[in-house]
C-alpha cells in the first residue's frame, strides 16, 4: 500500500498580494502549509501502524523553490517528494490545479491520497473534491478521526449538523481536519537524512499535461480588481508589556462592556 | 442571466443559507431556478418557490438519501448538460463545497469561493471575495460558463416572496465511484451542553490554550464576566470541549455584546460565527494571526499570563 500526501508551500508570515499580477506575492520565505503537516503526520501514523504501508510520498504543485520547505515532511519521516513545477503553470486556479495534481497522482497511483484542511493562503478547503473527481475515487473530507481496516477507511467528521461517520473502500481520497493529530517535530537525525531522500521535480510535459491546460490559460476564473476592506472604527493592537490585562479592562470600561 | 441555486436540506427543512442565495439571485434579475436532490424531498420544492425560485429541478432517488457530495456531482452534471445555466450558486457548507469543487473538475468550470456578494456589472457577473484574512477585497469573475460560486455562510438573509413554483423532475445515472463512499452514521445535533447564543458575554478558547485542562482559564474569566464559554472547531474536533459550545461555520452563530477570543487564530470559518459581536477582544501570541484583522482590541501576548490577571481585575471591579 502506498500513501500520497498533497501539500502546498505557502509564504511564511504576513501574506500580501502583488498589485501587478493580482496574485499572491511568493517572493519571501516559504513554509509548508501548517494544515498539511497534519496530513503528513496522519500518513506516517498509518505507516507505523500498518506493516503493509510501503511508502509515504509527498506531492506538491508550485514554484521550484518549494522543495526546501517540502523537506520538512521528509525530515518527519516521509519517504520521497514529487514537486510539479513549471513556468507555464503560474496562476493556476482550482480547475487547472486539480488537473495538474490529478495527473501527478495518477502517475503515483497511491491507494490513499491525503489532503490537509485548507491552504493557509487561499482558504479554499475545496481542492480535494476536484481532485477526487478527476481520479474518480471516493472522497471523505474534514476527517477528525481516521481508521483503517480490510481495505476500507472510516472517517469521523464534523458538518453543520454534528458528527458523521463515513466509510470508503480504498483507493480513496481523504482530507483531514487540523485537529486529527499532534504532528511530531522532525528529529535531528530526520533532518540530516532528509536531504538524501529522493526528491523529484516534474514539468507539465513530464506529466503529459498541455501547457494550455495549466496556468492562466487553463484557468476559468479571473481577478478584476483588488480593493481595501470597508473601513472599520478605531481598532487597537498592542504588545503585552505586562499591563495588557489592565488595558483590556480600561477598554471594556470605555466601551461600557464591563 | 439564468441562475441555478443548489438547495441544501437537513431533516426535511431547506437550509437557511441556500434560501438566502435564492433571494440574492432573484434580486439580480433574470431567471432563478433551483435544484433539489434527495430522497422523499419533493415537498420542499414549494418552500423554494416562496423564497424566489420559479422552477425546481428535482431528482428524488433513494441513492441520494445520504448527504454525500459525489452522486450530487453526477446529478448536476446531467442537469447542467441538458439546460443552459449561466451560473450555479451554492451556499457554502461542508456538503456544498465538495459538490461545487467536484462539479468544477467535472465540467472544467471556474469556481470562485468565499464570496460575500454578487453583482451584475456591465452584463457581467462579478463576485466579491475578501482574501487574506479579509484584509483585501477582490472582484472576481469567470472566463467560461457555467460560472460556479460558493457564497460564504451567513451572507444573505432569506427574503420571502409570493411566488409559485414549477417542479421538473429529472434523472441521472450515478457513477460507481460516486456511490462508493457511504454514510455509516449521520450527523444529528448534540443539544446537551452550554447555551452560548443568548449570552451577552462570550469568552472563547482555541488551541492556543494548549490543553483541555486550560479551558479552566476561559471558564474562570467567563464566570467573572457573567458570560458563557465558547470554543473553536479545532478544540472541539480534538475532544477538548463539547460541540454545543462551538462557534463558526459548522457551529453556532453568536452576536454578544462582548466576545473575547483567547488563543484563537481567527480563521474565516470561525469569524462567520462571531463577527456580529459588538465588541471583539483578542489575545494571541502571533502578531500575524488573522483575528487581529477584525478585533476591536487586540493584544499580542501569552494568554497564560494575561487571562488570569484579567479575571482577577474583573473580579475586583465587580466586587467594588
Ligand atoms: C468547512 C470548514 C468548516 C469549519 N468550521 C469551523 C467552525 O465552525 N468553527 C471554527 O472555529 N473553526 C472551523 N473550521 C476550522 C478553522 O478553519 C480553523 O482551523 C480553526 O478555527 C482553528 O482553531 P484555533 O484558532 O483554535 O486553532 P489554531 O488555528 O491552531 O490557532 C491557535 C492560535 O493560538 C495562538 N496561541 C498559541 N499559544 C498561545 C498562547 N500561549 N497565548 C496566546 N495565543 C496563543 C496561536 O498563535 C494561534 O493563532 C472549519 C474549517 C473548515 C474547512
Ligand atoms: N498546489 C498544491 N499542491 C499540492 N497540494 C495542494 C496544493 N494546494 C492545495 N493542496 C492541498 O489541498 C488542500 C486544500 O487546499 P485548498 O482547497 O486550496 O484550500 C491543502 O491542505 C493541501 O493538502
Amino acid at each position: 500500500m502506498k500513501i500520497a500526501v498533497c501539500v502546498k508551500v505557502v509564504p511564511d508570515g504576513q501574506l500580501r498580494l502583488d498589485p501587478q499580477t493580482k496574485r499572491l506575492d511568493r517572493s519571501g520565505e516559504a513554509t509548508l502549509n501548517t494544515f498539511d503537516v497534519n496530513a503528513v503526520e496522519e500518513a506516517l501514523k498509518l505507516k507505523e501502524a500498518g506493516s503493509d504501508v510501503e511508502e509515504v510520498v509527498i506531492v506538491s504543485f508550485g514554484p521550484e523553490r518549494g522543495l526546501e520547505a517540502m523537506r520538512k515532511a521528509l525530515a518527519m519521516g516521509a519517504d520521497r517528494v514529487v514537486l510539479v513545477s513549471d513556468e507555464a503553470a503560474a496562476g493556476s486556479d482550482l480547475v487547472a490545479t486539480s488537473r495538474v495534481l490529478g495527473a501527478a497522482l495518477e502517475r503515483e497511483s497511491a491507494d490513499l491520497v491525503l489532503f490537509g484542511q485548507q491552504a493557509g493562503d487561499s482558504d479554499g478547503a475545496v481542492l480535494w473534491a476536484a481532485v477526487a473527481d478527476r481520479l474518480q475515487r471516493p472522497l471523505i473530507s474534514q476527517v477528525a478521526e481516521l481508521s483503517r481496516e480490510d481495505g476500507k477507511v472510516h472517517g469521523k467528521r464534523q458538518t453543520e449538523y454534528g458528527y458523521d461517520v463515513l466509510e470508503a473502500p480504498l483507493p480513496a481520497v481523504i482530507a483531514v481536519s487540523d485537529a486529527i493529530n499532534e504532528p511530531r517535530y522532525p528529529s535531528l537525525k530526520g533532518i540530516m537524512g532528509a536531504k538524501k531522500k529522493p526528491q523529484e521535480t516534474l514539468s507539465l510535459g513530464d506529466l503529459g499535461v498541455d501547457a494550455g491546460d495549466a496556468g492562466e490559460a487553463g484557468s476559468r476564473t479571473e481577478v478584476y480588481a483588488l480593493g481595501d476592506p470597508p473601513a472599520r472604527g478605531d481598532t487597537v493592537k498592542l504588545e503585552d508589556d505586562g499591563s495588557a490585562a489592565e488595558k483590556i479592562v480600561q477598554f471594556l470600561l470605555e466601551k461600557k462592556a464591563l | 442571466m439564468k441562475f441555478l441555486v443548489f438547495l441544501e436540506h437537513h431533516e426535511a427543512v431547506l437550509q437557511k443559507d441556500s434560501l438566502g442565495v435564492l433571494g440574492k439571485a432573484a434580486s439580480l434579475g433574470g431567471e432563478v431556478e433551483a435544484v433539489l436532490l434527495g430522497a422523499g424531498v419533493e415537498g420542499l420544492a414549494a418552500d423554494a418557490g416562496r423564497y424566489g425560485a420559479t422552477r425546481v429541478h428535482l431528482m428524488d432517488d433513494a441513492l441520494l438519501a445520504a448527504p454525500l457530495p459525489q452522486p450530487r456531482v453526477d446529478a448536476l452534471e446531467t442537469l447542467v448538460g441538458e439546460q443552459d445555466f449561466d451560473a450555479v450558486l451554492f451556499a457554502a457548507s461542508v456538503l456544498s463545497a465538495d459538490v461545487a469543487a467536484g462539479l468544477a473538475a467535472r465540467l472544467d468550470a471556474g469556481l470562485n469561493w468565499d464570496l460575500t456578494d454578487l453583482a451584475v456589472e456591465d452584463g457581467k457577473l462579478v463576485g466579491k471575495r475578501p482574501e487574506l484574512g479579509d484584509s483585501v477585497y477582490a472582484d472576481v469573475g469567470w472566463t467560461s460558463e457555467p460560472r460556479l460560486a460558493l457564497i460564504r455562510s451567513g451572507t444573505f438573509e432569506p427574503a420571502e416572496s409570493a411566488g409559485t413554483v414549477e417542479v421538473e423532475k429529472f434523472e441521472s445515472r450515478l457513477q460507481d465511484f460516486s456511490l462508493a463512499a457511504t454514510m455509516l452514521e449521520q450527523a444529528h445535533e448534540e443539544s446537551q451542553g452550554p447555551s452560548i447564543e443568548d449570552a451577552d458575554v462570550v469568552v472563547a478558547g482555541g488551541r492556543g490554550l494548549g490543553s483541555p485542562e486550560n479551558f479552566a482559564l476561559v471558564e474562570e474569566l467567563a464566570k467573572a464576566l457573567g458570560g458563557a464559554v465558547a470554543a473553536t472547531r479545532a478544540v472541539v474536533d480534538a475532544g477538548w470541549y463539547p460541540y454545543a459550545a462551538q462557534v463558526g461555520q459548522t457551529g453556532k452563530t453568536v452576536s454578544p455584546k462582548l466576545y473575547i477570543a483567547c488563543g484563537i487564530s481567527g480563521a474565516i470559518q470561525h469569524k462567520v460565527g462571531m463577527q456580529g459581536s459588538s465588541v471583539i477582544v483578542a489575545i494571541n501570541k502571533d502578531p500575524n494571526a488573522p483575528i487581529f484583522e477584525y478585533a476591536d482590541f487586540g493584544v499580542v501576548g501569552d494568554l497564560h499570563e494575561i487571562v488570569p490577571k484579567l479575571t482577577e481585575l474583573v473580579r475586583q471591579r465587580k466586587a467594588a
